[in-house]
């Protein structure tokens, strides 16, 4: 599967770079895979987007399918030529590489911000991903949302390799830092009582102090709206701005609680727009 | 527009980036620098130099100015031989990083053994990897210093028109001018430059190679520095034309040369910039009219209500 991606890599790559660059990237690799040690990796990281200019990688419809065919919920739709290049070096290291985490962490330490971005959206390419995983919750940590959205988003990474826990607080953090939860990959799958917990105590705190709930908490909550939960969406049905009532009203729809069914009940309208599929958390994303 | 070509935004504070912005500053480049004590240790140097290529970028992004920096060992802790030959490794590994425009700022304080030592070896690292270099004067003993600076760079083969020599004053412009280096000026209250001097020395010398900065860091200094010398420089009758040159396209042209800055990068960002460098600013700010002082004082007492 691994192997299968970065070939498509490759082959998107290379089919976008003239003849002398693609033989400079693909000798930067060879020297990277040889090594001891980590100075080539830098030099090769520092003038890739001297080497590749500053487009983007443009992928087709058809690319963008094949690579969620190859890793569900893989999308490098949104990568650089630059992220792809860097990308590139780094998973074309061999499968059991013990030495990859610690130059993963190394790169990432001091990587300038196109960097952090980088690296962090390669994670579903690269080799022992289980051993990155303290690395990637350093990531997480960051103030650049840019970077935090490269972790977070479009991203299969989170949803195979995180915890509960680890996969909860980015979520919360993702709300904090005004980066959308839909990109997200997994949201649905990786849904839990103690995120919906989280996220119910999250409004009631922005109540209190008269700020905006973000809408989209409320797909967190959802499948898990039940008693008291409920109360809480009546209350934005009946205060919340007409996205955050669509909002409600979703998740009423994924509640397992009969007093949701009645709810949604005497919503007719919204009921149908969900029921046809005309409502849907990618129509409010 | 202008451009901040000597600015520790660092140790500046979110109040200052929102007023350079409201005076039209667009840009500004970050030299790497000491902390105002010395540091113990390569790792403090290693992790400051991280945070001018990584989070000092972002948080200047987040006031639509541009933030770029130059990497060196500064000639205080060239001093340190231990620290410095640890800070020599980390040099190419940051020199080659997105938007470093240099190598600097280095040169001589005291004009020691050390200071001469890494000073050279830092030139030859330029030359190598094709960089400007940001040169600071030293305080004391300037002017020798300064002709010093000069001698080793012809020395070691650096072209002049790649180095920026800084904080010129009176003394020292003239020799600068000469011999073809580019001359800096920081405006900075009291030990440096201030702009009324600075708008005599335009209208002596022109402003051909001269370069205005505000050298603001965790000393008592002017983050307008830059804004209010055009300003009074119009004000005293210096041509336009003159003024941009000195306070905006001069340090684009000698930076430019490294291939880290453009006038697009602020004018018409690409989509990859875009995506990291300008969060929460859909305003560009390419064209603005500058204004000094800010809108609003966020430090008088009338704002009274926090949201």
């Amino acid at each position: 599967m691994r192997d299968a991606a970065v070939a498509l890599l490759k082959e998107w790559i290379f089919r976008r770079l003239d003849g002398n660059t693609r033989d400079w990237l693909a000798n930067q690799a060879v020297r990277v895979a040889a090594e001891q040690g980590n100075v080539a990796l830098h030099v090769a990281f520092g003038l890739v987007p001297r080497r590749l200019g500053k487009g983007m990688l443009d992928l087709t419809p058809d690319e963008e399918q094949a690579a969620d065919r190859c890793i569900e919920g893989w999308k490098p739709g949104t990568w650089s030529l630059v992220d792809a290049g860097r990308i590139l070096l780094l998973a074309g290291l061999p499968e059991k590489d013990p030495d990859f985490a610690p130059r993963f962490r190394t790169l990432c330490q001091t990587a300038d911000l196109a960097e952090s971005i980088s690296l962090y959206r390669g994670l579903p390419l690269y080799p022992v991903p289980e051993s990155l995983e303290p690395q990637v919750g350093e990531g997480l940590r960051t103030n650049m949302r840019s970077v935090f959205d490269a972790i977070a988003h479009h991203n299969p990474y989170p949803m195979r390799h995180f915890d509960a826990h680890r996969w909860n607080h980015m979520v919360l953090k993702a709300l904090f830092v005004g980066s959308p939860l839909a990109p997200i990959e997994g949201l649905d799958a990786r849904a839990n009582e103690e995120l919906a917990r989280i996220m119910r105590d999250f409004a009631h705190e922005r109540w209190a102090a008269g700020r905006q709930v973000p809408h989209e908490i409320w797909r967190c909550v959802g499948p898990f709206a039940t008693g008291e939960a409920l109360d809480d969406l009546d209350r934005v049905l009946a205060t919340g701005s007409p996205l955050e009532r669509k909002a409600a009203a979703m998740a009423l729809a994924a509640s397992p609680d009969p007093g949701a069914k009645e709810r949604l009940n005497r919503l007719p309208d919204l009921a149908q727009d969900i029921a046809s599929g005309r409502l849907s958390w990618a129509t409010l994303a | 527009m202008f451009i901040d070509p000597h600015a520790h935004m660092i140790s500046r504070t979110t109040d200052d980036y929102e007023a350079m912005a409201a005076s039209g500053v667009v840009a500004v480049i970050e030299p790497a620098f000491w902390l105002g004590q010395p540091r113990t240790n390569v790792g403090s140097y290693l992790d400051y130099l991280s945070s001018i290529v990584g989070f000092e970028r972002f948080r200047a992004s987040q006031f639509g100015i541009r933030h770029y920096c130059t990497i060196g060992l500064n000639s205080k802790e060239a001093n340190n031989e231990e620290l410095a030959e640890g800070v020599m490794e980390l040099i190419p590994r940051f020199a080659l990083k997105e938007g470093v425009v240099a190598i600097g700022e280095i040169g001589y304080d005291e004009q020691t053994a050390l200071e001469d030592k890494y000073f050279r070896l830092q030139l030859e690292l330029a030359k190598e990897l094709d960089l400007p270099v940001m040169i600071h004067t030293p305080h004391r003993d300037k002017k020798n210093g300064t002709s010093r600076s000069m001698d080793v760079c012809i020395e070691h083969g650096v072209d002049p028109g790649k180095v920026v020599v800084d904080h010129n004053n009176e003394e020292t412009v003239r020799e600068v001018l000469d011999r073809g280096f580019w001359a800096g000026f920081s405006i900075y209250p009291s030990t440096k430059m201030g702009n009324v001097r600075m708008v005599e020395i335009l209208r002596k010398y022109g402003a051909e190679r001269v370069i205005v900065d505000s050298a603001c860091d965790w000393g008592i200094s002017e983050v307008l520095a830059v804004a209010k010398t055009a300003q009074l420089a119009i004000q005293t009758g210096i041509p336009a034309d003159q003024v941009r040159l000195a306070c905006y396209q001069n340090a684009l042209d000698v930076y430019g040369q490294s291939g880290q800055m453009k006038e697009e990068d602020w004018l018409n960002p690409q989509a990859i910039d875009q995506r990291a460098l300008y969060e929460g600013n859909s305003i560009l700010r390419g064209g603005r009219e500058p204004v000094v002082g800010s809108t609003k004082d966020r430090r008088s007492m009338d704002d009274l209500i926090i949201e």
